[in-house]
Formats: C-alpha cells, sequence, structure tokens
C-alpha cells in the first residue's frame, strides 16, 4: 500500500518523459491540429489532412475538442508550449487570442498576394491592427429558409413576411425564429440603424433605432406573426412539419433537413419602414497559426493548405461549408448546392463579428431586456437602459493598484497568529510526551496528507491567491482587497438588489434548505423502506432508485432542462394532460427555481438513500431484538433505537451534502441557467458568470469563491459546535 | 427478527417504492426515447416518451466512431475511462484506508485540524483550481497522461472516502483487533484480517464514489488530455454539444453508453455489500 502510489508516480513519470523524448525525435515532420468540428466538416478537414500528408510527408495530427473546453484548453496549454501548432476557431475570439498571445502573425500563410483569392469581408474579419491572423475558412450567418409550398410570393421586406398571416393557416405561423436571443436579434437591430456594441467599446443597443426594433419583436409576437419562446428546436419542428412558412437560422439547420418540405434559402429581407437591410452577424471560421507552430514551416504550410483551391472545394463538397475561398463557388459541383450559395450571398452582406472582448459582456444583459420586453415586464426603453446600466457595472474600469501593505499586513498577521498558537501548543505541559506517540500514527497518514495538500490545497490556494488581482489574463495587476471590497457593498448598488452578492446569497441558502431537506426525507423514507426485511426483490428496488445517480449530472441537467421545454418537454405534455395550462417554467422565479430544485433532487436523492442503507445495517440487530423483546412498538424502536443510533452517522454525510448543494453548478447553470433575468442564480454560478462571460474577470471570481469558502466554513463550524454540545448533552 | 408486517405497512411502502422508481425512471426513459428517435428534440414527446420512429442509428453513430488508422475510437476510449477510473478508485482508497484508520482509532497532534482541513476542501468551489492544476501537471511531467489524471482525481476523492472509512472504521468495536492481538497478531495483521473485512461494505461504497467521480468527470478531462485516443467517455460525450446546435440523439445515445457500465457495476457492488454484511463481522 506504502509504495504502489510512489512507484505509480515513477511510472508515470517515466512514461511521460518516453514520450516526450520521442516526440522530441521527430517533432520536425509532425504537426497538431485542433478543432471542434464533427459530422461532414470533420470528414471534409480529414480529407484535406490526409492529402497534406502524402503530399508534404508532414505527419498531420488531428483533435478534435469539446466545444465547451475550446478556449479554456488553448489558453491552458498554449503559453506552456503544450498547444497545437494550428487550430481553427471563430473569428470572435481573436481579441482575446491576440490579447493573450495565443496566435502568431499568419502572413505566412495569407500573403498579401493571397488576399484576393478570399471573400473580402472574412480577410476583413481577421485582419487587426493592419495585421492578418488567420486563414477565412468558412462563414456562418443567419439567412432566411423560405417554405416554397406555403410560400409562392417573392419575399423581399420582413413586411412581405408579416403579409403572410393574412393568406395561411391559423395553425401555420409566417415568421420562426429564436426571437429571445440577442445574436437573431441583431439583424433586427441593423435595420433600424442601431448596433449591439460601439466603437468604443460601449453598450450601444440603446435609443431610438435599437428601442423600436426590439418593439417591432414584440408587435410581431402579439401579432401571431411569430410564435411564442421559440427555442431552436421548435423552429427547426415548426418548419419540418410545414407549420412555419419562413424561418431564420443558419447552415446549421441544413444538415437537419432532409426532403420534409421544399424550401429555398436567401439572404435577409429589408425592413420596408427604414428601408434597410436586416444584416446578421458574420462569423469566420478560420485556420489560426500559433506561436509554436508559426516556427514550423509545415504548420505554416497547413493553414495554407486548407485554404487552397482544391482544400476548399473539398470542405464545400464534402463538409457542406460556405467557403471563403472564392474560386470553389466556380465550381460548377460547389454551385449546385443553391443552398450554400445563398448563404455564401449572404455572408457578402453580413457584418463581421465584433472582436473586441468586450463582445462576450453584452449577450446576458442583451438577452434579458428582450426577454422582459417579450414577456410584456417592461417597455423597451426601460429595458434596455437597464441593460447598459448592468453592462456598464460589468465593465466598469478597474479599481486602482493599491499599496500592497494591507494584504501583507493580514497575511503577516495570520502567520503570527498560526506562529502564536503553535509555540503555545508546543509548550503546553504534555506536549512533548503527546507528540512521541503521534510520532508512529503520522505513518497512517502521511500518504493521504501529501496527496491532498499538493494535488487539492495547493490549486485551491493559488486559485484564491488570485482574487487579489483583477483584470483578464495577460493584463492582471494587483488590486489588494479591492475585488471583496466591491463584491460586499454590491459595487455602490442597493445591497439587495438585482444580482448583488446578498440577493444570490439568499437565493442560494433557500436553494440549499430545501434541497437538503429533500434529500434527507426521501433517502430516509427509502432507505428505511429498503431496509423492511420482509421485502422482495430489494436488489432490484435498490438498483432501479440508485438509477439517477449513476447518469453523469451534466447529462442529467440537459434531459431536464429538455423535460421543462415549454413546447416539447414532458412536464407540459402532463399538465395538458390533467387539464392544466402548460407553464412557461422559465419565466418565473418560482417556475424556474422549482425545475432546479426537482432536477437536483432527484439527482441528489440516491445518495442520501444508500448512505441512509450502509448506515442502518450497522445497527446491531441484537439492540432492536431486545427491545421487541422488552415490548417496544415498531415507532418506539425507530424513535429510540434505530434514529439516535442512525443520526450520528448521518451528521457527516448531510453536512457534506449541504456543502454539494451549496455549490451545485451543474444544475442550476444547465437548467435555468439563472433565468429568468439572472434571479435563480446561486453565489458559485454567479462566480463562474464573472470567470467566463463577464470579460473574463478571474480576480472577481476568485473573491466570489473565497467568499463562498468562508461562509460556508464559519457555518459548518458553528454546526458543528452545536451537534457537539447536543452530542454531549445526550451522554 | 420475527416481524409480521401489516397489510397497511405492506401498502404504504410498496407505493413509495413505487412512486420513487417513476420519479427516477421517467428522465431516464425520456432520454432513452431521444436515443431512439431521429429529429432531436421534437422527435420524442407526449406524456409516455416514446420514439415516434424507432431507430438504432445514433448508436450506430455513436458506437462507429474510428481513428484515422481504422482502429476502434470508442472502444480505446471506453478502455481509458474503465482504466482510470478503476486506477482512481484503488489509488484513492489504497490512500484513504489508513488515513481513515489512524483518524477512527489513535489520537495524535493535529488530527482536529486535519479532519477540518479535509472538511474545508469540500468547500472550495473549483471554477479557479483547473489552471493551477494544469500548471502543476505540466511541471510534473504528467499533461496528458492517464496516470496524471489518475492522480488527480484520487486525490480529489481523497478527502470524501476518509470521511466515509472513518465512519465505518469507528462502527467496528476495537475489542474485535484487540481479540486478535491477544491472540498475537500484530496491530498490522489485526488491521488486515480483522478490521479490513469488516469494513469491506463501506470500502466497497466507498471505491464506487471514487469510480464514479472518475468516470463522470469532464471539465478536467477535457483541459488535461490532448489525444484523441486517451480521452475519457465524457469528454466524447460532450463533442456532440456544439456552439449553434447539439447532435440530441448522439448525445443522448452516448449518454447511455455511458451510464451502463455504472448500473451494472452497482448491481454488482450491492449484492458485495449485502453479502460483506451477512458475513456478520459487525456483530462480532
Amino acid at each position: 500500500m506504502t509504495l504502489r502510489r510512489p512507484l505509480l508516480v515513477l511510472v508515470a513519470l517515466v512514461l511521460a518523459l518516453a514520450a516526450f523524448a520521442c516526440g522530441g525525435a521527430t517533432s520536425a515532420r509532425r504537426i497538431t491540429v485542433w478543432h471542434a468540428y464533427r459530422g461532414d466538416e470533420e470528414r471534409a478537414l480529414k480529407e484535406v489532412a490526409a492529402r497534406y500528408e502524402v503530399e508534404r510527408g508532414v505527419k498531420v495530427t488531428l483533435l478534435s475538442v469539446p466545444f465547451d473546453a475550446y478556449l479554456s484548453k488553448l489558453q491552458a496549454a498554449v503559453p506552456r508550449g503544450n498547444g497545437p501548432d494550428v487550430f481553427i476557431d471563430a473569428h470572435g475570439r481573436l481579441g482575446t487570442f491576440t490579447k493573450e498571445g495565443l496566435v502568431a502573425d499568419a502572413s505566412g500563410a495569407i500573403g498579401e498576394a493571397d488576399v484576393a483569392r478570399f471573400d473580402e469581408t472574412s480577410v476583413r474579419a481577421l485582419t487587426q491592427d493592419g495585421k492578418r491572423w488567420g486563414v477565412p475558412l468558412a462563414t456562418k450567418c443567419l439567412a432566411l429558409f423560405v417554405n416554397t409550398r406555403l410560400v409562392t410570393s417573392e419575399i423581399a421586406t420582413l413586411e412581405d413576411v408579416q403579409k403572410l398571416r393574412a393568406t395561411l393557416p391559423a395553425s401555420a405561423v409566417p415568421l420562426a425564429y429564436e426571437a429571445h436571443t440577442t445574436y437573431y436579434h441583431v439583424p433586427f437591430l441593423h435595420a433600424f440603424g442601431a448596433e449591439l456594441l460601439g466603437s468604443a467599446g460601449d453598450f450601444a443597443m440603446v435609443g431610438r433605432g435599437a428601442e423600436d426594433s426590439v418593439a417591432l419583436v414584440r408587435d410581431l409576437t402579439k401579432d401571431h406573426v411569430v410564435p411564442d419562446e421559440p427555442s431552436g428546436a421548435l423552429v427547426k419542428q415548426l418548419f419540418v412539419q410545414g407549420q412555419a412558412a419562413v424561418v431564420i437560422s443558419g447552415p446549421w439547420l441544413l444538415s437537419e433537413l432532409r426532403d420534409e418540405v421544399p424550401f429555398k434559402v436567401q439572404p435577409l429581407p429589408t425592413v420596408a419602414k427604414t428601408g434597410k437591410k436586416m444584416r446578421p452577424y458574420l462569423t469566420v471560421e478560420a485556420a489560426f497559426v500559433t506561436p509554436d507552430g508559426a516556427g514550423k514551416p509545415d504548420a505554416v504550410g497547413f493553414a495554407r493548405w486548407l485554404g487552397d483551391d482544391a482544400s476548399a472545394r473539398t470542405r464545400a463538397l464534402v463538409g457542406k461549408q460556405v467557403v471563403a475561398t472564392k474560386s470553389a463557388w466556380a465550381d460548377p459541383e460547389v454551385a449546385r448546392s443553391s443552398a450554400l450559395a445563398a448563404f455564401h450571398a449572404a455572408a457578402a452582406d453580413a457584418v463581421p463579428t465584433p472582436t473586441s472582448t468586450r463582445l462576450q459582456a453584452t449577450w446576458v444583459p442583451a438577452d434579458q431586456a428582450i426577454k422582459k420586453v417579450l414577456r410584456g415586464e417592461a417597455e423597451p426603453k426601460a429595458a434596455l437602459d437597464e441593460a447598459k446600466a448592468r453592462f456598464d457595472d460589468v465593465m466598469r474600469p478597474p479599481p486602482p493598484s493599491p499599496s500592497p501593505a494591507p494584504v501583507m499586513l493580514l497575511a503577516g498577521g495570520a502567520l503570527l497568529a498560526l506562529a502564536y498558537f503553535g509555540v503555545r501548543r508546543a509548550r503546553a505541559p504534555g506536549f512533548r510526551a503527546e507528540l512521541t506517540r503521534s510520532l508512529p500514527v503520522y505513518r497512517y497518514v502521511i500518504h493521504a496528507v501529501v496527496t491532498v495538500c499538493v494535488l487539492v490545497v495547493l490549486p485551491l490556494v493559488a486559485g484564491a491567491a488570485t482574487s487579489f488581482f483583477a483584470g483578464g489574463r495577460g493584463e492582471t495587476r494587483f488590486v489588494g482587497f479591492e475585488n471583496y471590497a466591491q463584491i460586499l457593498t454590491a459595487r455602490g448598488g442597493a445591497l439587495l438588489g438585482h444580482g448583488s452578492f446578498y440577493l444570490t446569497l439568499l437565493v442560494t441558502i433557500l436553494w440549499t434548505v430545501l434541497n437538503v431537506a429533500a434529500h434527507v426525507g426521501i433517502g430516509l423514507a427509502l432507505g428505511l423502506a429498503l431496509a423492511r426485511p420482509w421485502l422482495r426483490l430489494k436488489a432490484v428496488w435498490r438498483v432501479l432508485l440508485i438509477l439517477p445517480w449513476a447518469v453523469p449530472s451534466y447529462v442529467t441537467a440537459v434531459a431536464w432542462k429538455g423535460m421543462f421545454h415549454r413546447q416539447f418537454g414532458a412536464m407540459n405534455a402532463i399538465l395538458t394532460a390533467v387539464g392544466a395550462p402548460p407553464v412557461s417554467w422559465f419565466s418565473h422565479f418560482s417556475t424556474a427555481f422549482t425545475a432546479n430544485l426537482l432536477t437536483n433532487v432527484w439527482l441528489g436523492f440516491p445518495f442520501m438513500m444508500v448512505v441512509t442503507l450502509g448506515a442502518l445495517t450497522s445497527i446491531p440487530k441484537d439492540v432492536l431484538e431486545a427491545a421487541e423483546v422488552d415490548g417496544a412498538t415498531r415507532w418506539q424502536r425507530f424513535r429510540h433505537v434505530t434514529a439516535p443510533l442512525l443520526l450520528p452517522q448521518l451528521l457527516p454525510s448531510i453536512m457534506l451534502g449541504s456543502v454539494w448543494t451549496f455549490n451545485m453548478f451543474n444544475v442550476v447553470f444547465l437548467v435555468s441557467g439563472g433565468e429568468p433575468d439572472g434571479t435563480t442564480d446561486i453565489l458559485v454560478s454567479e462566480a463562474y458568470r464573472w470567470a467566463f462571460t463577464r470579460d473574463s474577470q478571474y480576480g472577481y471570481a476568485a473573491a466570489y469563491a473565497v467568499l463562498i469558502f468562508l461562509l460556508l466554513f464559519v457555518a459548518t463550524r458553528l454546526l458543528g459546535a452545536r451537534v457537539d454540545r447536543a452530542k454531549a448533552k445526550v451522554a | 427478527m420475527d416481524d409480521k408486517p401489516s397489510v397497511l405497512e405492506r401498502v404504504v411502502v410498496h407505493l413509495l417504492l413505487v412512486g420513487a422508481v417513476a420519479f427516477a425512471l421517467y428522465p431516464v426513459l425520456w432520454v432513452v426515447s431521444l436515443a431512439l428517435s431521429q429529429g432531436g428534440l421534437s422527435g420524442t414527446g407526449g406524456v409516455v416518451p416514446l420514439p415516434r420512429a424507432p431507430t438504432l442509428e445514433n448508436f450506430r453513430l455513436v458506437l462507429g466512431t474510428t481513428d484515422p488508422d481504422g482502429a476502434w475510437l470508442f472502444g480505446r476510449q471506453l478502455a481509458n475511462s474503465i482504466v482510470v477510473s478503476l486506477a482512481t478508485a484503488a489509488v484513492g482508497i489504497a490512500v484513504a484506508i489508513p488515513a481513515a484508520y489512524a483518524l477512527a482509532r489513535f489520537p495524535f497532534v493535529g488530527k482536529e485540524a486535519g479532519v477540518r482541513a479535509l472538511l474545508a476542501t469540500q468547500m472550495f468551489p473549483t471554477v479557479a483550481s483547473a489552471v493551477p492544476l494544469y500548471l502543476l501537471l505540466d511541471k510534473l511531467h504528467m499533461l496528458d497522461s492517464r496516470g496524471g489524471l489518475v492522480l488527480v482525481y484520487a486525490a480529489t476523492s481523497v478527502p470524501f472516502a476518509i470521511f466515509q472509512l472513518r465512519g465505518a472504521f469507528s462502527q467496528i468495536p476495537v475489542d474485535l483487533e484487540e481479540a486478535a492481538m491477544v491472540d498475537g497478531a500484530t496491530r498490522f495483521q489485526a488491521f488486515v484480517k480483522v478490521t479490513l473485512p469488516a469494513a469491506r461494505p463501506a470500502i466497497a461504497v466507498t471505491a464506487l464514489f471514487a469510480f464514479m467521480s472518475a468516470w463522470n468527470e469532464f471539465i478536467l478531462a477535457a483541459t488535461l488530455l490532448s489525444r484523441e485516443d486517451a480521452f475519457t467517455l465524457p469528454v466524447v460525450l460532450q463533442r456532440y454539444v456544439g456552439e449553434h446546435d447539439a447532435a440530441w440523439g448522439s448525445f443522448a445515445a452516448g449518454a447511455i453508453l455511458v451510464s451502463v457500465p455504472v448500473m451494472a457495476l452497482f448491481y454488482v457492488a450491492q449484492r458485495e455489500l449485502v453479502s460483506g454484511l451477512t458475513a456478520g463481522g459487525v456483530k462480532g
């Protein structure tokens, strides 16, 4: 037992070093490429890479990285030299890439002479500070899918779509798109001469044009031109079943359509009222070269290869991509797909998504504003002004760098106090003897101490240390206690205002208490039921009840979110079946919170059940038998024998369960996602938002994490002390 | 025990169990239905989750992935998951057992503080620790190796394992060991021959915990591994969710494939748990 661990470390070390050495020897003719493609797009990429291998004699290793982990993986790997040589990603993150030094100037792969070979907009999207940072591969933007059976006239303006209401049957809608998502609202915004992000990096979705655009969408919904709460799944279904005349979507919808309905694709229409086109955001997928890759001619060559004529043709034909290489569109076979050609035409009019890192912070407040207006909770002006205030709050300038003295003082003070108590303890009478007696025991705990300290405590401490800094990666500076001060003063807003620490804390406490009560209640009841000696098929019952626990929690969360879906969810199907009206689950705090709660109760009760079962089996039977002989009733036996023996064993698990629930990120983030309006967020998901959707304020997020830790630490200490006192009383 | 249950008790217990099973199974059936239907969320629906047009296409897609050399990628990744999770359980338990035993049996300097520190590690949100871990493993040259992943998972599972096992060990009467020692066994022999077997059910459950946390973990695995043939299953599963769209059918099919081995294991472990109990070490 004592040898196994060091041995394992040693073996792993040797293996890793060996792999490193081998890699070093052959790295000259070997490149690594990361991408997030799947299906047809992945197949096309593999084909193109295989040709490169044959032609140039270079081994190309393709790695498909899950989209959710893509950026954080790049951020972790590239600076340490473990990253890819070339990676494929959307140009929207270029601001982050250049700020953090994840990409190198790509003019080696796309020189001055090459520019003319690509669509002009896509090259422009990848140009920053006069440099070209990537080879444009394909574009994605929104366009109009028209059901040609339902629509025989030409659609030139949005008003043409509105007019369809009169001619369509009542069961069909003229227009379906994800109306409450900002990304889909951007074309409307542009048609009214407004923008999402201003040139100074400000929240520009305010003022007359923006208000009119939101009001228009509200009216479209009111007049039943657009369905209520249309999610991506609903949009697709309506179109496939011929119940939507026109939908707004991107090339990703193409791969899901077979030949259920005849359709054509065309660029988005014009809004006749303003005379302006609905110009969507354009995403340019590009091959980026990392600083490591820039030193390898093979890597630069591969980025170039991806964009050349033959590769573009393969990516268009096999990958069904809207390629950015002009020559491909002259190919008769490529041109045959009218849908792709229409997307290509739409791309020419689209506005490249801004690459500023500040764009990230606009989505959430803008989404919240649109939803509020569509739910009828606010007028456009009020909602958008509030969104701007929220954006400004998130993007407030970083605090000035104070002197490090307070932090140093506190750290020094803490060390002194520790030393003081240590010395006092050491000088206490009998300590030496106690320590001598303890020495042999340390042999038992040393492995655990080392493992936990190095691999658990050290990373946590390092994480906590970032709470004294502000700014994203690449521009961090020391700010002392400023992050804490801002959190605890709600950044100058109302203490219980929207998104304040205290309001979120209240929600978190409510969340924890209700969950743990339900977990323990259900778990205890089931545990006791399963322990009935006369119960048959125990193993079967047990396994069926354990099921929720065997499914990975992110799968659970996603499945439950689907079950609360407004149109396709099982919950609303059940409600309808019993005659109740369907509920729009994520529009109100109470229902959204209930949805989260149900999910987490489902997820957590098996744990308490198993713990109860385990604890029950350790209750000596003879004690129970003795009680029975003494004439105790079933209830008395439970009350006076089982429960007192059970509870002390359950307490540590209840305590741990509470801590886990308090920090239950997956469920809140994946089921309600904080909806409506961020009210169901708990402290952990709030911390996550600061780190990942609000301009990468890692320091601020870390301060949240430290505060969560302190809260839990103090709470469990107090609780533990009370429990100890109660136990002492019983004894 | 001669416990003749009343009819009422039988009915109540069975109602409770049936209700709970329905609650537990419903979402699972929903995922199964999703996995068996084409066309994502709208392919299933209604109160009873039944696929409109049942097909095994999603499973074929998930199971059929191969790497450029034609090797069976899913099999490889399944093997990774199994190896990593088993090793995590073994290492985690091996590290936790002596420590938990010491905490349950002996007084020593720093015990209180140690227990408190262990509990404290469970309170810190892990949002911020992925990057420091990455840097650490990079320094140790253990990035991108299953060994590194196992070490991290095992270390993460140790605090909880210690809690579980400490409780189990302290339930086992000291007299058992002392009796063995009177019979001439050393402390270590007494521990191995008497205490460990008596704690077998608790060890099984704790090992299961460690196994499952490794089996289901995705964020660290995705960050620390950079070779497709080193990926564990949850990372593969996550790939079906993209930026604009999600392949719901494949995601659901993958979810079922990931969950089945854990369920099987649970079934086995439950039996182990029961047999460990009837062996009767607890009663002495």
